[in-house]
C-alpha cells in the first residue's frame, strides 16, 4: 500500500487520506497513519505544485551549469556540492557521471542574474574547476508532465 | 422507391432507439459524460512510435489475407502465456478489422437462413445486429444483478432448441461489468456439453479485471473443439482507432471466415498489424499500469453511487459500473434524460443493451479521476432532489 500510496501523491497531492482510502479499497485511518509516517520518515519530502510559470506571465530564466570539481580530501564531491545547494538561486544539485561533476540547476529573473551567481559565486569556488552554462530555451516536460498542450478529450459524449 | 428496394434484413434492423438522446448529449455543452465505451489513455508511445517507423520503412503494401505471420506468432504466444490456449498460426489464427470484424465473420460463416443465436443480455449493442444481418434469429437470455449479471446454466439451458447453432458470451462484460469465473464457466459448459452448438467467446476486455483471473471459456474441458475466440487490442492496449483484433478456433471455421474475409476486406490495416507486433512484444507493463488506474477509479464510482443509497454490484471485468436507479421510479432512458437536462451528466441508459437493462444505467470511467468525481458531485445532487420527490 505503501508505494501505491507514493505513487497517487505524486500525481496528486491534493488527495484526502478518505479519497485515496477508495482507491486502494482500504479505510481512512489506515491510509492518514500511513501518510504520517512517510512523512515522519522523510520519505515525503515536501506538497509541491508544478507551475507553468511562463504561462503564469513571470519570466523566469532557467540554466543547467555543468560543473567540474576537484575532490576534497576526506569528502568527495560532497562538501561543494551541498556548499553550492546552500544558496538560494540553486534549484538542485547532483553529482553525475561523464564529462563533468556535479549538474546545477539554477533560477533567476534576467539572465544577468545568473551570469552574476555564475561568475561571483560559483567559478569563483576554490574546488571549481570550470563551468559551463545551458539556458533553458522552453521547457517541454517536467516532472513527467507535458507542458503547453491542453488535454481535451476529443470522443463524442456518447459512443456505445 | 429505394426504402422498398432494401434488403429485408437491413430494414429489420432499428437503428439504436435512443440515438436522440445521444444527439442531444453530443451537441450539448458543457457535458461531463460517462458515456464512452473507449479507453480515455492514448496508445502506448512505444507502439504509436513503431507505428510511424514502419510507414518509414515503406511497410504500406497488403499483408496476407490472414495478417502479418509474425503478429500471428506473436498472438499464438500470447494467448499460450495468458489463456493456456494453443493455436497455430498457420491456419487457427485471423487477424480482423477489430474484433466487431470478427463477429460479423463468426456469424457469416455459421448461420444458415433461420439459425438461432443465443445472446445474454444486457451485452454489447452489435451482436444482435448482426445476427440478424446474417440472416440468423438472436435469443436474448436474461441476466440477473442478483447473480451480478453472471450466466447460469438454468437461465440458458430452456433457450436452446434444434435450431441454436451458436452462443454469444462477452465476458468481461459491456455495459455491466460482469465476469464470469472458472467455477461459472465450468456449469455452462457441462450444460452445453449434450447439445450440438458452438461458443463464440468476445474476450475483448480479458487484460481488463481487478482482482481475479481472466478465464478463457475455449480452455475449459471439452470446449477448445466448439468455441472460438476472439480478443483485439483496442481496449487492453487503448488502440480502439487502429480496428485491429482478431479470431482464434478450429480450422475449418477460421477456414470459412478467412474465405469471407479474403474476399471482402483482404487484410486487416498494415500500420495497425506493425503497431500490434510492438503491442504484444513489449506493451504489457503499460497495460498494468492502465489496469491498476481503471481499478481505482472502478472503487471510487461504486463508493460514490452506494453513498448515494443507489445499489450496485461490484463489477470485476471492463470499466463500467452498472448501477440500479429503477428505485427512484423512473425508467433508465428516464432517468438519463432528467440527469442530462438538470445536470449535464450523460450516461447511457441499460435499456441501450437489452431488455434486462432496463432500471440500470451504464457509467464508464474511461475517464480522468477529476471529471469521475465531478460527474458523481452532480450526480448525487440529482439522486437526492428526486429521491425527495418519491
Amino acid at each position: 500500500m505503501r508505494q501505491e500510496i507514493l505513487q497517487i501523491l505524486e500525481g496528486d497531492s491534493r488527495l484526502s487520506a478518505a479519497q485515496i482510502a477508495v482507491m486502494l479499497d482500504s479505510t481512512e485511518e489506515a491510509v492518514q497513519a500511513e501518510i504520517s509516517r512517510l512523512e515522519e520518515e522523510g520519505v515525503i519530502v515536501c506538497y509541491h505544485t508544478l507551475i507553468d510559470w511562463e504561462k503564469a506571465g513571470r519570466e523566469l530564466v532557467t540554466a543547467h551549469i555543468a560543473v567540474k570539481v576537484t575532490p576534497q580530501r576526506g569528502s568527495g564531491f560532497d562538501q561543494t556540492a551541498l556548499r553550492i545547494a546552500e544558496f538560494p538561486e540553486v534549484q538542485a544539485v547532483f553529482l553525475v557521471s561523464g564529462d563533468f561533476d556535479l549538474m546545477v540547476l539554477v533560477e533567476g529573473a534576467t539572465i544577468q542574474d545568473i551570469a552574476r551567481f555564475v561568475s561571483t559565486k560559483l567559478a569563483v569556488m576554490d574546488s571549481v574547476v570550470s563551468c559551463t552554462t545551458h539556458f533553458v530555451l522552453k521547457k517541454f516536460k517536467q516532472n513527467g508532465r507535458l507542458f503547453g498542450r491542453n488535454h481535451s478529450d476529443e470522443r463524442p459524449n456518447i459512443l456505445l | 422507391m429505394i426504402s422498398e428496394m432494401l434488403n429485408k434484413r437491413i430494414q429489420e434492423v432499428n437503428p439504436s432507439g435512443i440515438r436522440k438522446f445521444f444527439d442531444i448529449a453530443n451537441q450539448m455543452e458543457n457535458v461531463i459524460s460517462l458515456g464512452v465505451g473507449e479507453p480515455d489513455f492514448a496508445t502506448p508511445w512505444h507502439v504509436r512510435d513503431e507505428a510511424i517507423y514502419s510507414l518509414e520503412k515503406k511497410r504500406t503494401a497488403y499483408t496476407a489475407n490472414a495478417g502479418l505471420w509474425e503478429l500471428r506468432v506473436e498472438i499464438a504466444n500470447y494467448l499460450e502465456r495468458r489463456f493456456h490456449l494453443e493455436y497455430d498460426p498457420k491456419d487457427q489464427i485471423l487477424v480482423t478489422v477489430g474484433g466487431s470484424e470478427a463477429i460479423d465473420l463468426a456469424l457469416r460463416a455459421l448461420i444458415n437462413p433461420g439459425d438461432e443465436v443465443i445472446i445474454p443480455e444486457p451485452t454489447y449493442v452489435s451482436y444482435r445486429p448482426a445476427v440478424i444481418m446474417a440472416g440468423g434469429v438472436p435469443v436474448a437470455v436474461p441476466t440477473y444483478e442478483e447473480r451480478e449479471f453472471r450466466l447460469t446454466a438454468e437461465d440458458l439451458v430452456p433457450h436452446i432448441t434444434p435450431e441454436t447453432k451458436a452462443v454469444i458470451l462477452c465476458y468481461p462484460n459491456n455495459p455491466t461489468g460482469a465476469v464470469m469465473e472458472r467455477a461459472d464457466l465450468e456449469k455452462i459448459a457441462k450444460a452445453l456439453a449434450e447439445h450440438r452448438l458452438l461458443v463464440i467467446t468476445d474476450e475483448i476486455y480479458s487484460e481488463l479485471v481487478y482482482g481475479i483471473e481472466h478465464v478463457s471459456m475455449a480452455s475449459l474441458p471439452g470446449m477448445y473443439d466448439r468455441t472460438l475466440v476472439i480478443n483485439g487490442f483496442s481496449k487492453s492496449f487503448a488502440m480502439t482507432g487502429w480496428r485491429l483484433g482478431y479470431a482464434a478456433g478450429p480450422r475449418e471455421l477460421l477456414q470459412a471466415m478467412t474465405k469471407i474475409h479474403q474476399y471482402t476486406i483482404m487484410s486487416a490495416p498494415t500500420v495497425s498489424q506493425y503497431a500490434a507486433v510492438e503491442a504484444l512484444r513489449h506493451g504489457l507493463p503499460e497495460v498494468e499500469r492502465m489496469v491498476q488506474e481503471y481499478n481505482r477509479r472502478r472503487r471510487v464510482l461504486v463508493q460514490g453511487f452506494r453513498s448515494m443509497g443507489l445499489s450496485c454490484f461490484e463489477p470485476k471485468g471492463a470499466f463500467y459500473v452498472f448501477p440500479r436507479v429503477r428505485d427512484l421510479g423512473m425508467t433508465s432512458e428516464e432517468f438519463c434524460t432528467n440527469l442530462l437536462m438538470e445536470e449535464r451528466v450523460a450516461v447511457v441508459p441499460g435499456s441501450a443493451f437489452g431488455e434486462s437493462g432496463e432500471g440500470f444505467i451504464r457509467c464508464s470511467y474511461a475517464y480522468s479521476l477529476e471529471s469521475l468525481q465531478e460527474a458523481l458531485r452532480r450526480m448525487a445532487r440529482f439522486v437526492e432532489k428526486h429521491a425527495k420527490e418519491r
